[in-house]
């Protein structure tokens, strides 16, 4: 493999997951209650597509790994100071809202513009990472719609694995029923991985990584475009949070097997 | 009172637990994005790394086991470990670093105090190297102390500090050293080589430090004095590291108590030695270094008491709302069920207290801690001016006795309308770097025994009330928030480096410093102003507070007690420990109602604190208002107790007797004043012709201390409308939006 990848990875935040998510009416539609001034943390599968790219990047010489995010501005600052930390990145930062409520047509053409003004970009180099889905809202379709922006045609959901042959050739495991994965050949860039959890832990903090980060993650912030994304066309007929199932049996004395023969059973049914 | 005066405003309530955001604008670091991602480093270990292991029960062992060790490796991964070093050593952080350190041990404690003290004992143990070693010992140890770098194989080598002997600056004797230091060797033309023996007592990292940094005094006719030394675990002789020792609390620390005889290299005295007369002269003796090293180090303790009473109200809100959740009759949507205890008013009001205790805290550790970033380099360009002219020891003491007076003029004319001031002589104090260090180091000696005596003693008696507030679950080793660990923890650090009599005899070496008092005067007027647009701060009542205090002061200093011995005596700890206590209180709330303001002043720039500005500003000043309140009543009764205690009770048969009525004279009035006879007696004392008079200790004391009566009765008035604060507060408590869950142990 010769020349690398540009590696341009979209991600942004979301609400920390254990705080109390209200859905409220807004005055441009569906919001959580208090979200701005919620803790938030990167979008977790965004986040595994990250650390993917950095890993990939440490492996495959001259390789450059871009993170694209849209998100408030100043929630953004903050998020990096955590996230800049982990593994070297350029930011590219876009201001506007990262809710789980914006319509995912606006938010892919915004971030494809912005990845398509990325000085020194190599289309021809370029894997765009992503999560296959959000944490703040499951529809799965903002990183297609973003490739096909960027006319990028080999396309990969719910990635758990990608190894890069010397030749250049993308092995790629998607996830697929029933705990499978369909493995994928790829003659190489430029591809677009929409990743599930792939198989790194989340690296620690290293302050020297965000030291150096920082160079250019405050002026990425700084000049910031402001972006206008909101609901768009779509209409919300209403919004609740999942009700909380809870079918608990309470059994004394039931031997392993028996427990384990009814799992087996219920994931057969 | 006219209650309709004190009609409570509409004001907005804060709506979600302060953030991060909130943190870094009130403790000032929203400027610093290295301080900002080093608490993000440290809140992962502290959450994930130690709160796993508290919870898994690590604590329930003295020794120092693997698990444990997990804690330092998670330290070198998160870059910990480095925080306290410089670039050129290692570190990431330039310039000085207690802002960084105290935000270090903030995260880590508000999980765990072991766990931040085994961060802080390393920076301890090299503290000596860093502030007085040789160029060539700090290169070595400092970079023997960091993670090795990409390339580097080695292994990281830590430190421990082992002085034993009581700290300097408290009147007790530091030239008490009991380790020794003799000649073991000495070829002609050759360095020599030391032999040292040295026995230590709780010493922190001592289970695993492959260095120490040990006091030591001569037992040899050829070395002069005492000094540091540094031993090796790789040294000949015995590094024996003792037995651990058997704690009740910070169980995540590794404390033992070592025994040393060694052979080491002359090049291991800390700072070096100069040879007179074929007599070793260390160029610093143990208690100049010790001296530049505890200065600092109190600090970042303080600041651990204060993050733990932060981390207690949202496990106590959820307790509190979810007490009822699961019982039959308790229908999802009741007031039981959403509210839980909070329907009743004690539990928040109680939960207010908690919370004002620790911003107070936290505010006056992290203004020390700034302050103390500032000090470092006015202290160091200080130091240089007297290497530069050669001016040792006492000989600056001299020159400062010069330069004191030019400090109270600076501060003097600081305080002047611009249009009065001479611009030129200004200007020149404000440069002259030995006047600004001396202005500044009058600060320092008071803010650092401050903080810590207060954050940690009053810290642990409110942690006290944060367990109570759990019920029995507070007192159980799964607590959320492990709250019971907590309280005990405070204990341990109320006697980490200097028991607490250790910092009031500091502090009452150091409040009479007439630069502080100076500054301290201009605060009340500073107070004053900020009352005036800040009604509800709590800054009026702390002023008076301030002002009682001062008049009490120097009412103690011109006043003998009933026996003729002077009041006011450094060794008269019975006045000057509880006065300095007082004092405490006075800059915790002084400190807290600044950090109020610069949110206020800060917030609106920051997108995501400018939503919800208004109610964290209420919220905030109304804690400031309830802690203000409290500090008032506290330096209220200890000023009283000492204005009035030390004289003796008027006795009805003696000299006092003069001061009452004679029952006879006011019946005599009656007949042509009707009523001041019955008057009278109710007014005053009355002895009748008989003698008698109402059974009683003896006359009442008269009002010799009239002064202190009238500022007491203004500072009691000055209380109106704290509890209308506290109850806003209270209110806000019971509706902010919390978590669903603790974050951790993750």
């Amino acid at each position: 493999m010769s020349g690398g990848f540009h590696i341009v990875v979209c991600g942004s935040l979301v609400p920390d997951p254990l705080q109390t998510l209200e859905p409220i009416e807004g005055p441009t539609g569906p919001a959580l209650k208090n979200e701005m001034m919620l803790p938030a943390v990167l979008d977790p599968w965004a986040g595994h597509a990250l650390f993917e790219a950095a890993e990939l990047a440490k492996n495959v010489p001259d390789s450059k790994v871009w993170l694209v995010s849209l998100g408030p501005k100043a929630k953004l600052q903050q998020l990096m100071m955590s996230i800049a930390q982990k593994v070297s990145f350029e930011l590219v930062a876009i201001d506007g809202s990262a809710g789980g409520f914006t319509d995912p047509f606006d938010v892919a053409a915004t971030l494809a513009d912005a990845i398509g003004k990325i000085d020194g970009l190599d289309r021809s180099k370029l894997l765009l990472f992503g999560g296959c889905a959000s944490a703040s809202r499951d529809s799965g379709v903002t990183m297609q719609m973003v490739a096909e922006r960027l006319d990028i045609v080999d396309q990969f959901l719910a990635v758990d694995k990608l190894t890069v042959g010397d030749d250049g050739v993308l092995e790629i495991l998607e996830r697929i029923e029933a705990g499978q994965y369909q493995a994928s050949s790829c003659d190489g860039a430029p591809a677009m991985l929409g990743w599930a959890t792939g198989s790194l832990p989340e690296p620690p903090n290293n302050p020297q990584v965000g030291m150096m980060n920082m160079r250019t993650v405050m002026p990425a912030l700084q000049r910031a475009q402001a972006a206008q994304v909101g609901i768009g066309g779509v209409q919300y007929a209403a919004v609740e949070l999942p009700k909380q199932r809870r079918e608990t049996r309470v059994v004394n004395d039931t031997p392993a097997e028996e427990i384990a023969q009814e799992i087996v059973d219920w994931l057969k049914a | 009172m006219d209650k309709s005066a004190a009609a409570k405003p509409s004001k907005q309530l804060m709506s979600t637990l302060p953030g991060d955001d909130v943190r870094q604008i009130m403790w000032r670091f929203s400027e610093r994005y290295d301080l900002q991602m080093v608490v993000q480093s440290s809140r992962e270990v502290a959450r994930g790394v130690v709160a796993n292991l508290v919870a898994n029960g690590a604590r329930n062992t003295h020794d120092w086991t693997p698990e444990k060790n997990t804690i330092l490796t998670a330290f070198d991964e998160a870059g910990l470990t480095q925080v306290f070093m410089d670039p050129e050593d290692g570190g990431f952080i330039e310039g000085p670093k207690n802002l960084a350190l105290g935000l270090v041990a903030f995260e880590l404690a508000w999980v765990d105090g072991g766990a931040a003290t085994s961060s802080l004992a390393s920076n301890l143990g090299l503290s000596p190297i860093h502030e007085k070693g040789t160029p060539e010992q700090r290169s070595k140890y400092m970079n023997m102390a960091v993670p090795p770098q990409p390339g580097e194989d080695r292994e990281i080598k830590r430190g421990a500090f082992a002085l034993t002997e009581p700290l300097p600056f408290v009147g007790v004797d530091t030239g008490v050293v009991s380790g020794k230091l003799r000649i073991d060797s000495w070829e002609e033309g050759q360095d020599p080589v030391f032999q040292v023996e040295k026995r230590g007592r709780f010493i922190t990292n001592m289970g695993f430090a492959d260095f120490v940094t040990a006091a030591v005094d001569s037992d040899d006719a050829r070395i002069k004095g005492s000094c540091m030394v540094i031993l090796e675990e790789s040294d000949p002789g015995l590094y024996d590291r003792g037995t651990p020792t058997q704690k009740l609390v910070h169980q995540l620390s590794s404390t033992r108590d070592p025994a040393f005889n060694l052979k080491i290299p002359a090049d291991r005295i800390i700072g070096g030695y100069t040879i007179k007369d074929g007599v070793i002269i260390p160029n610093y003796s143990h208690s100049e270094i010790i001296e530049s090293v505890f200065r600092r180090t109190r600090v970042p303790v303080g600041i651990m008491s204060s993050a733990k009473l932060l981390s207690a109200p949202e496990p106590i809100i959820r307790y509190h709302r979810q007490r009822f959740r699961g019982g039959a009759s308790i229908a999802p949507g009741s007031p039981r069920f959403d509210l839980g205890l909070q329907q009743k008013e004690d539990c928040l009001q109680r939960l207010v207290d908690v919370w004002a205790a620790g911003e107070a805290g936290a505010a006056l550790g992290f203004y020390s801690a700034r302050m103390f970033d500032d000090f470092d380099m006015i202290e160091k360009a200080k130091e240089k001016i007297f290497t530069e002219q050669g001016i040792k020891g006492r000989a600056q003491l001299k020159v400062f006795r010069k330069v004191q007076k030019d400090a109270l003029e600076y501060l003097t004319m600081k305080t002047q309308p611009a249009e009065e001031q001479d611009t030129a002589r200004m200007q020149e104090l404000e440069n002259d770097t030995l006047t600004q260090f001396l202005i500044m180091d009058s600060l320092a000696n008071v803010f650092c025994p401050a903080g810590k005596l207060w954050n940690t003693g009053h810290g642990a008696t409110i942690l006290r009330e944060a367990v109570s507030l759990m019920g029995g679950y507070g007192i159980t080793e799964d607590c959320p928030g492990f709250l019971g660990q907590k309280w005990m923890d405070a204990q341990l650090e109320a006697t980490y480096e200097g028991p607490e009599a250790v910092q009031r005899r500091q502090l009452s070496i150091t409040m009479t410093n007439e630069l502080f008092l100076f500054q301290f005067r201009q605060w009340i007027n500073d107070l004053r102003k900020i009352a005036s647009t800040h009604p509800n701060s709590g800054a009026c009542t702390l002023a008076s507070a301030m002002h009682l205090w001062l008049w009490t002061l120097e009412y103690l200093q011109q006043t003998n007690d009933a026996d003729g011995k002077p009041l006011f005596h450094s060794s008269r700890h019975g006045v000057v420990f509880p006065f300095a206590d007082a004092l405490c209180w006075l800059l915790a709330s002084r400190c807290q109602i600044l950090d109020m303001l610069e949110l206020e002043a800060k917030g609106p720039e920051n997108p995501m604190v400018a939503e919800g500005l208004e109610g964290y500003v209420t919220f905030f000043s109304d804690l400031c208002h309830v802690q203000a309140a409290r500090a008032a009543g506290e330096v209220g009764r200890i000023c009283a107790e000492l204005a009035y205690g030390y004289h003796g009770h008027p006795q009805w048969e003696e000299e006092d007797r003069k001061h009452c009525f004679e029952g006879e004279d006011l019946d005599a009035l009656d007949s042509i004043m009707p009523g001041i006879g019955s008057y009278g007696r109710s007014l005053g004392d009355t002895i009748e012709t008989d003698g008698a008079h109402n059974e009683k200790a003896g006359p009442c004391a008269k009002s010799c201390r009239s002064g202190f009566v009238k500022l007491r009765a203004r500072l009691d008035v000055c209380l109106t409308g704290s509890r209308l604060s506290k109850d806003r507060a209270a209110e806000a408590l019971a509706q902010v939006m919390i978590p669903e869950a603790l974050d951790y142990p993750r």
